[in-house]
């Protein structure tokens, strides 16, 4: 035990020192922040306004057009063709000719575009179009536009979930992305670790200091070493990136006066202004949040958070051993990735759609799948016994992981110059001591 | 100090080792020699725990050997190798702690070493600043540092300049007056000779000969003296037999062997009345040559 730990100091520290480690950490919250933020930012900055032509030979939407942020309208006259001429010599986008239509029936509209229009303006011009041509529709029936408004009604329900006895207002919303964000964590874990992992085995056998240290310690307790060692790294990546991120996460929010949406503010909203539904929203999500059961589903991150990690950790540090540069692993790596990329597809769409059906129980339960597919699960309430289960495969599957990595590591580390295929690994699975 | 009993190892279709046994006392310098790929390595690796044996047993100390015993062995394997990014200091220290050693036992000698070794101002570069030959004496110093009572050396000269290498015989030489044992692997028999106490040859995959250098030269004497002298050496006896003669200006070099035990006094004795001797040797076989001749018998036999 004593050498496993100092073969885990040694992999900690030489890691933890690196200028790399530390710039990642410093910088990993802000990535992650600049990459929620950047594309909203990115929508926000316009692109060039956009002139459209109307030429309109019903006459039923005369000055009906108004400049609608960039979309700016201009109307014109005369014949189809010389209109067309003329938006090609100007800068103008496009042209929108109406032609004499039946209200009830409004075909041929046209957009003549000098390049390819985009969705956005094609569905805000069908929308304006679709809207004027209902209101004309309203007025010929008789229906005042007023009488209409006040019939619109807009909905929006609050869950409340009764499972355990106690009313908690529930969120789909919150729920899914509760879950999603732990199975993301427990992916990106697994790959960065895993990696890491299979490139250390890989650079001591390259470096030849294999030997040395095998002559002083057994294969495993290196295996076992290198692997709890980089899994500290790991923790101590993410926890200083939560710290940094709870961090910036606090300044900013103290900027945006959150409490705006507490009970008693909503009262008040909900008395004065229109924008009440939204607010309510607001309001559902925050307390959703705190219905989340919050110590269970740290607890359980943190467990398939390393069961995960060790359970393939074991064979990507097998995968390192049996070969002799990282070029050559493709191959082993192959068949490692697809059930982690495969329970992280069928997660999104399977599972969060029903996540009590069986090919959600099914892949919570087998220990390749689970850590990502059980952390989808959890926040909408798991059943004790299926989570008990599925934490016994797991440590079922990582002792088994880790025994076979053992057996192959103790070949492979002394193994050079021969291209190993899956044959002569099963067979290192025998090899006597 | 280490018994070897019918050591034998199979790797998937190829016999390493067959059925080998020898014994290695204590306080010596022992040759294990043989050419590429003959089972040394392997033989090594058995001892030192990173494989199994087959079949057979081997006893340290009287003892069959287990993985307690690691920390009484000092290993420098031929594909010499250390953590590239890692200090100097550093690197010593934990493979030194590896080994069982406290911190600050292994920090006082590693200090020692360091010095004795002129290391000092190294020791906090990395190891793919140093020179090769630094790094072979920073991997040396790693062997060492424990203090082992049984170290093993797989060609523990390649890589050294001469006054390194020398360096570092002096050391080797100086670690057994301290009472170490030292497996010295290598198919270099020109340092073999000079070191060594006890060999075992081993080609393909068996033991061929083992024992004192000293008792193995002289079993394989053929009786054969090299003599040099002015004149012309023209011998008439039953009792010689002149198997090589060269003759410049006068003078002659000659290799001859005695039959029938003959003492060499005789051919001396002969020889006093008919030339001028400036030379008188006898050839006792080097390692070199009983290493060879075995080998390549082997072959062809």
């Amino acid at each position: 035990m004593h050498k496993i730990w100092l073969i885990v100091q040694r992999e900690y520290l030489t890691r933890v020192r690196k200028k790399s480690f530390i710039i990642m950490t410093l910088v990993g919250p802000l990535l992650m922040a600049a990459l929620m933020v950047v594309p909203i930012w990115l929508t926000t900055i316009s692109d060039d306004s956009e002139t459209i032509e109307v030429l309109d030979e019903s006459g039923l939407f005369a000055g009906k057009f108004q400049n609608e942020g960039d979309l700016k309208f201009k109307p014109v006259s005369g014949s189809v063709e010389a209109a067309k001429k003329r938006v090609m010599e100007t800068e103008n986008t496009a042209l929108l000719y109406i032609p004499k239509i039946n209200l009830d029936k409004p075909e041929g509209i046209k957009l003549f575009s000098q390049e390819n229009t985009s969705l956005t303006t094609q569905i805000g011009l069908e929308k304006m179009l679709k809207r004027e041509i209902e209101e004309q529709k309203f007025a010929r029936s008789g229906v005042d536009k007023k009488v209409l408004d006040q019939i619109k009604t807009d909905i929006s329900i609050s869950t409340v979930n009764m499972a355990d006895g106690d009313e908690k207002s529930s969120n789909a919303a919150v729920t899914s992305a509760a879950g999603y964000i732990g199975a993301i964590l427990i992916y990106m874990f697994i790959f960065i670790y895993g990696v890491q992992i299979m490139r250390g085995v890989i650079e001591e056998k390259t470096n030849r200091i294999v030997e040395v240290v095998i002559s002083s310690v057994k294969p495993f307790q290196l295996m076992m070493g290198k692997i709890l060692g980089i899994a500290a790294v790991g923790l101590t990546q993410f926890l200083l990136w939560i710290m940094l991120s709870t961090a910036i996460v606090s300044v900013v929010s103290s900027q945006f006066k959150v409490d705006r949406f507490s009970d008693e503010k909503i009262e008040e909203t909900l008395k004065t202004t229109s924008d009440a539904g939204q607010a309510k929203e607001m309001h559902d999500i925050f307390s959703a949040i705190n219905n989340l059961n919050v110590p269970l589903l740290l607890g359980c991150f943190l467990f398939y958070f390393l069961g995960g990690y060790l359970l393939y950790g074991a064979l990507f540090g097998a995968v390192g051993s049996a070969v002799d540069n990282e070029t050559d692993t493709q191959q082993f790596l192959f068949p490692i990735t697809i059930p982690l990329i495969m329970s992280f597809i069928v997660a999104q769409t399977v599972i969060i759609k029903n996540p009590d059906g069986p090919v959600a129980f099914w892949m919570s339960v087998i220990p390749f799948t689970s850590p990502i597919s059980m952390m989808l699960r959890l926040p909408f309430g798991v059943p004790t016994w299926q989570l008990l289960l599925s934490m016994a495969m797991l440590i079922l599957g990582f002792i088994f992981t880790v025994w076979l990595a053992g057996r192959i590591y103790r070949v492979g580390i002394l193994m050079y110059g021969k291209k190993v295929n899956y044959r002569e690994l099963s067979k290192w699975l025998f090899y006597k001591g | 100090m280490l018994q070897i009993k019918e050591v034998s190892k199979k790797y998937a279709s190829h016999l390493a080792l067959d059925h080998v046994s020898f014994e290695i006392p204590k306080g010596c310098i022992f040759g294990l020699l043989g050419p590429n790929g003959a089972g040394k390595t392997s033989l090594i690796r058995i001892i030192t725990q990173i494989t199994g044996a087959d079949t057979g047993e081997i006893l340290f100390k009287g003892e069959k050997l287990q993985p307690d015993h690691i920390r009484y062995m000092g290993y420098l394997p031929e594909e010499r190798g250390l953590y590239k990014k890692m200090k100097v200091g550093e690197q010593l220290l934990y493979l030194a702690q590896l080994k069982g050693l406290s911190k600050a036992e292994a920090t006082s000698r590693i200090k020692k070493w360091i010095d004795k070794l002129d290391l000092r101002s190294w020791l906090d570069k990395t190891i793919e600043d140093l020179s090769k030959g630094m790094q072979q004496k920073v991997q040396f110093i790693a062997t060492v540092v424990h203090e082992p009572e049984l170290i093993i050396l797989d060609e523990p000269f390649s890589g050294f300049d001469p006054v390194n290498a020398n360096i570092i015989k002096d050391e080797i030489l100086e670690l057994r007056e301290k009472g170490s044992t030292i497996i010295f692997s290598t198919h270099r028999m020109e340092s073999v000779e000079e070191l060594c106490d006890n060999i075992a040859l081993i080609n393909r995959s068996k033991k061929v000969l083992d024992g004192p250098v000293k008792t193995i030269r002289d079993s394989y004497k053929t009786n054969t003296f090299m003599v040099e002298g002015k004149g012309k050496l023209l011998l008439a006896s039953p009792d010689f037999k002149v198997l090589e003669q060269n003759e410049h200006h006068g003078f002659f070099h000659a290799t001859v062997q005695i039959l029938d035990n003959q003492s060499p006094n005789v051919l001396l004795r002969y020889m006093l009345e008919r030339v001028e001797i400036h030379a008188f040797r006898e050839k006792i076989p080097s390692i070199n040559d009983i290493f060879i001749q075995t080998v390549t018998e082997k072959i062809y036999a």
